[in-house]
């Protein structure tokens, strides 16, 4: 099966009028000794019906959870049915880039509400129309205030996602950055009077989470004073974008860039990818962020559209001095983002509280329980660390019974021993976790 | 078109949130009061008024499924359906990518077969899967050639780049901390293989090549170029962004490439969803495969595992494991057209450009009157200085003829550029309609030059002023 | 057409004007037949007052919507003022690019430098044989 339309003749009244005799004719550039001689080893074509048998049999190798306590920068949430019918419009999903506004006002208009949307939500006066995701919003906020600022140290606080941290590490490396991690505090937050240690002139960013990798929410505007203090960056990042229906926004805490992962809004777990990176950004940095930006104006007539703005940010104009490379974005996740958001609405904080009542109650059953405790004292979203006696003998015992477990702190967090992280979004009923509680007894 | 927030009613809903099967404890009894928000401005609409909101916007909005998209260097194909089906099944989509490893058997061999049927396309040893787009892929690459050279303990601080390139191979490489240096094109459109052996030195750490390049031409020097580059221990690296015009006919690992990145998005029909998903696959020659990201999947008897332990590796590029959902739609693809169909693939991107160059070329002025691979590239200087009409003017006019209109004003080494690539997936009848439509707008720019630059006439809004856009930002909307 | 070229200043390759205002400050800015390359001007990225500058260093940027472009200073020395007027109507560079368009005012650390500027003469036979 392929998708090639031409028919026999009509291939040979093409080559008839580009004056050639063979399809070979056509490569007659590439060097004879470079051109394959066989076909390439791949396994044989497929026709639909078969294809289709040959992909469900692969995703039925994949088992499905009966439940998921698993958060740590991933989460399960329920996704209204409007969301994917409106992305599954394929004026939508077969468009490129929208370099042609007129043709293009759809999703124009769509990305310019979306940055609306995350501006209100975030604090801020910008946002761009995504990231890759948010562990690369991070690392391209960080580097972006190392050029503005002209220094060369980055602070992360080792409370940031393991993975987000060692994306920053590898973005810092690659531009000859040192990176120096932060401590936490017995609450779980950062450290602030270590960060006040820490912090110095030749330091460009400060990079937190809140809710961080533990669940736990940061006072980021203590930390903003800090770093401010030392004519710094702020990067605030956030773990699970819901918590943005309840949480104060890091932007009017003071941060200078708020950067995460968008996947709650509306995507699915997808086994990592596609998610979206949030961008959001004060006024300041309207010239410098990177990616894709929507602006308002008006046609010939005056009538109200909307274009790519600001382009002379981007790779395509400024090459080798733009502020980043990025060019294709994960659009189609944003618009997913856009629509959950409409759907929602102010039912967002009806969502975010029930994502606190289901860790608070999963967090009291497991806590009840011998040998488990609270790691940290601090406030948590929909996430908590626990010290449990055996967190591979628990998450062993959770995947036996067709749960997803928790994430095991100790790989990345050797000095927390055993320890335990676990999520409970509004997926999570109750008696899944009367029967995870009894299966961890 | 009203915007969703002018739409917004008080106390307007759509759906509802499930009632609480647990305790429901004041927020403020569990985090400190001063960390929490008041209220959460969003707009308040019914369901319907979203279905219909967004409804119309995808009605102002123009994707391949309506028509001819023939965006240069875009590879703008069809993006067969089964592959979105394929795609949403549940045990693709609902998986956690911490999930345990036993549950997840089914993605990792799907990602593993999929690096080994891109490595045996590309003639590299092997792929990850981890990038997240083209440029993203262009990164990585670049920080391979980093730790390459890291490695030996070499410090070069150059990489080369000719002037044809796309902007994100100059911006890939400075995020990574090298220097540019350009290299000039030779009148045939390749690399100028003098300029070329003046710059390498051994300070600098490889060529970044586009094959074929923005100019859809082959670069015919190759075996030259690499061993000007190799001579003095520069890498080769491949952008792929063009690769659909190479698929199943000849290997990049064969060309001499030591590095390449692919655009799933392009040359494997994933769809492009008006700016992403992407994904960007990188593939390398085998003494370069130590230093490719981590985490990669391996094979053990029949079962499948991620591994981390390649301490040369440059480390992460991005969360997780890339853009996954996107590989299933291009692992589909690969297994349902096989090797016979990609090299279909490339003979009919191939015929298809020609074609149009033929058929246009009376009309037209070449930039390069040579064969061309997947896409042509066209200057607008005749009809410039015949009436005044630009080539932003016959590409707006394009639109009032239904078509999407070609890239234009790249590469920037060509005056008024439109580069037209029609790929494999359009019939005869579509790109006589095209060209049709070209000639008639060439026509109407020496007859009734007013006409074509007043275009677009037929579209929901007219040329849109980008340079009050520019000056005066209006970035998010607020209640005046 | 491009406005004239003042005969009261001196000019730089890369289509920048200086003009002496007293003792040893000098104004400065872009010719008119630099904006009309660059097309409409939406921003300008104006120098940190008392930046120290070299003859010939890029230290302010002009953009287009698709262009960008360094401006280079004419002449070596601190930057003492720059035109804020720019920030919130960067069309004055196309509208009046030898007057209300200015950019900077710049005290020289070495006025001779002024010497091996161009004449408006000079700078017309320049742009006449390399008009970009």
């Amino acid at each position: 099966m392929d998708y090639v339309p031409h028919t026999p003749e009509e291939q040979i009244e093409m080559m008839k009028a580009i004056g050639i005799e063979s399809l070979e004719a056509l490569f007659a550039d590439i060097p004879e000794k470079y051109r394959l001689k066989k076909l390439l080893e791949l396994p044989p074509p497929l026709s639909e019906q078969e294809i289709w048998g040959h992909m469900s049999n692969l995703a039925a190798r994949n088992r499905l959870p009966k439940a998921t306590l698993m958060g740590a920068g991933a989460y399960h949430h329920y996704i209204p049915a409007v969301v994917g019918h409106m992305i599954d419009r394929s004026e939508f999903y077969t468009a490129y880039t929208p370099y042609q506004a007129e043709i293009s006002q759809g999703i124009l208009q769509a990305i310019y509400e979306y940055q609306t949307m995350i501006t209100r939500l975030t604090g801020t006066k910008v946002a761009n129309a995504s990231m890759y995701d948010g562990a690369t919003a991070m690392a391209e906020a960080a580097v972006l205030a190392a050029k503005t600022l002209g220094r060369s140290r980055l602070l992360l606080a080792r409370s940031i996602h393991p993975e987000y941290r060692r994306v920053v590490k590898t973005y810092a490396w690659a531009n000859g950055y040192d990176c120096t991690e932060i401590p936490y505090g017995a609450s779980g937050q950062v450290d602030a009077e270590a960060l006040r240690g820490l912090l110095d002139k030749t330091t460009a960013a400060v990079c937190v989470q809140s809710p961080n990798f533990f669940g736990v929410i940061e006072d980021v505007k203590p930390l903003a004073d800090l770093v401010h203090g030392q004519q710094s960056l702020l990067v605030a990042g956030f773990t699970d974008a819901t918590s943005l229906g309840i949480l104060k926004p890091a932007g009017d805490a003071g941060a200078d860039f708020i950067v995460g992962e968008g996947q709650g809004f509306g995507n699915p777990m997808n086994y990592g990818g596609p998610y979206l990176g949030i961008l959001a950004s004060t006024d300041a940095f309207m010239r410098k962020i990177p990616g894709r930006l929507v602006g308002a104006t008006v046609d010939r007539e005056g009538t109200r559209g909307y274009v790519l703005t600001l382009q002379t940010r981007e790779q395509h104009i400024r090459r080798e001095k733009a502020t980043s490379n990025i060019c294709s974005n994960e659009a189609l996740c944003m618009l997913a983002a856009a629509v959950y958001l409409a759907s929602l609405g102010k039912n967002l904080k009806k969502l975010a509280a029930l994502n606190v009542w289901k860790a608070n109650y999963l967090k009291n059953r497991l806590t009840a329980l011998p040998g488990w405790k609270p790691l940290f004292s601090g406030p948590v979203y929909n996430e908590f660390a626990l010290a449990c006696p055996d967190a591979r003998a628990a998450n062993a015992r959770l995947e036996a019974a067709g749960y997803t477990g928790g994430y095991a702190l100790s790989k990345d967090y050797p000095e927390l021993g055993g320890g335990i992280l676990l999520c409970a979004t509004e997926m999570l009923r109750r008696e899944d976790m009367d029967c995870v509680a009894d299966l961890l007894k | 078109m009203e915007l969703i927030f002018e739409m917004s009613r008080p106390g307007r809903t759509a759906g509802s949130i499930a009632a609480s099967d647990v305790p429901e404890v004041a927020l403020d009894k569990i985090i400190d009061p001063a960390l929490l928000r008041s209220e959460v401005d969003l707009p308040e609409l019914s369901e319907v008024d979203i279905v219909r909101h967004y409804t119309r916007l995808s009605r102002r909005n123009f994707g391949v499924d309506m028509g001819f998209y023939p965006l240069g260097s875009c590879t703008m194909k069809y993006n067969p359906k089964v592959n979105e089906n394929v795609a949403s099944l549940d045990g693709f989509t609902s998986l956690h990518p911490y999930a345990p490893e036993t549950f997840a058997q089914g993605n990792l061999q799907l990602l593993h077969e999929l690096a080994a049927s891109l490595s045996e396309i590309c003639g590299m040893a092997d792929f990850t899967l981890q990038p997240a787009a083209g440029a993203h892929g262009e990164l990585t690459g670049v920080m391979v050639i980093k730790k390459h050279f890291e490695k030996k303990g070499q410090k070069r601080s150059t990489i080369l780049i000719p002037d044809a390139a796309h902007g994100t191979n100059p911006a890939s490489v400075a995020l990574c901390g090298f220097q540019v240096a350009t290299v000039r094109s030779n009148a045939e459109g390749g690399v100028d293989l003098g300029h070329l052996r003046e710059l390498m030195s051994e300070d600098v750490a490889g060529l970044m090549l586009t094959n074929p390049n923005t100019l859809g031409l082959f670069e015919r020097n190759i075996e030259e170029v690499a061993a000007i580059v190799h001579g003095k221990g520069g890498l080769l690296y491949c952008d792929g962004a063009n690769a659909n015009a190479l698929v199943g006919v000849t290997r990049p690992g064969d060309l001499g490439f030591d590095i390449i990145q692919l655009n799933l998005h392009k040359t494997f029909s994933t769809p492009h969803g008006c700016g992403g998903p992407g994904s960007g696959p990188v593939g390398v020659k085998a003494h370069l495969v130590p230093f490719l990201p981590v985490p990669r999947v391996l094979k053990e008897g029949d079962r499948y595992r991620w591994s981390e332990e390649f301490p040369d590796s440059i480390g992460r590029i991005r969360s997780f494991y890339g853009n996954f959902n996107v590989m299933v739609k291009a692992y589909t693809y690969i297994r349902s057209i096989g090797a016979v169909g990609l090299k279909r693939v490339s003979e009919n991107a191939l015929l298809n450009a020609n074609y149009i160059k033929e058929r246009l070329r009376p009309w037209y002025q070449l930039a390069y009157d040579r064969a061309c691979m997947h896409e042509c590239v066209f200057t607008g200087e005749r009809q410039v200085q015949e009436s005044g009409v630009h080539t932003t003017d016959i590409a707006k006019r394009l639109l009032d003829y239904g078509f999407h209109p070609p890239t234009i004003y790249f590469p920037m080494i060509v005056r008024e550029a439109i580069m037209i690539e029609p790929t494999e997936t359009e019939s005869k009848e579509t790109l006589d309609e095209f060209c049709e439509a070209m000639i008639s707008i060439a026509k109407e720019a020496k007859e009734n030059p007013g006409l074509v630059k007043s275009a677009p006439l037929t579209t929901p809004v007219k040329r849109l002023d980008d340079v009050l856009a520019a000056r005066k930002p209006d970035v998010c909307w607020t209640l005046c | 057409m491009a406005k004239p070229n003042p005969n009261d200043r001196k000019y730089t390759k890369e289509h920048e004007w200086a003009k002496i205002d007293e003792g040893n400050t000098v104004t400065m800015g872009i010719t008119d037949h630099a904006q009309e390359l660059l097309t409409d001007v939406v921003y300008v990225e104006l120098p940190a007052l008392g930046r120290k500058v070299r003859k010939m260093q890029p230290f302010a940027v002009v953009e287009s919507v698709k262009s960008v472009s360094d401006i280079f200073a004419p002449v070596s020395g601190e930057v003492i003022e720059v035109n804020q007027a720019l920030e919130a109507t960067p069309e004055l560079i196309n509208k009046d690019a030898f007057g209300e368009g200015w950019i900077a005012k710049i005290k020289m650390d070495e006025p001779s430098e002024l010497d091996s500027l161009m004449t408006a003469e000079g700078y017309e036979e320049h742009i006449g044989t390399n008009p970009h």
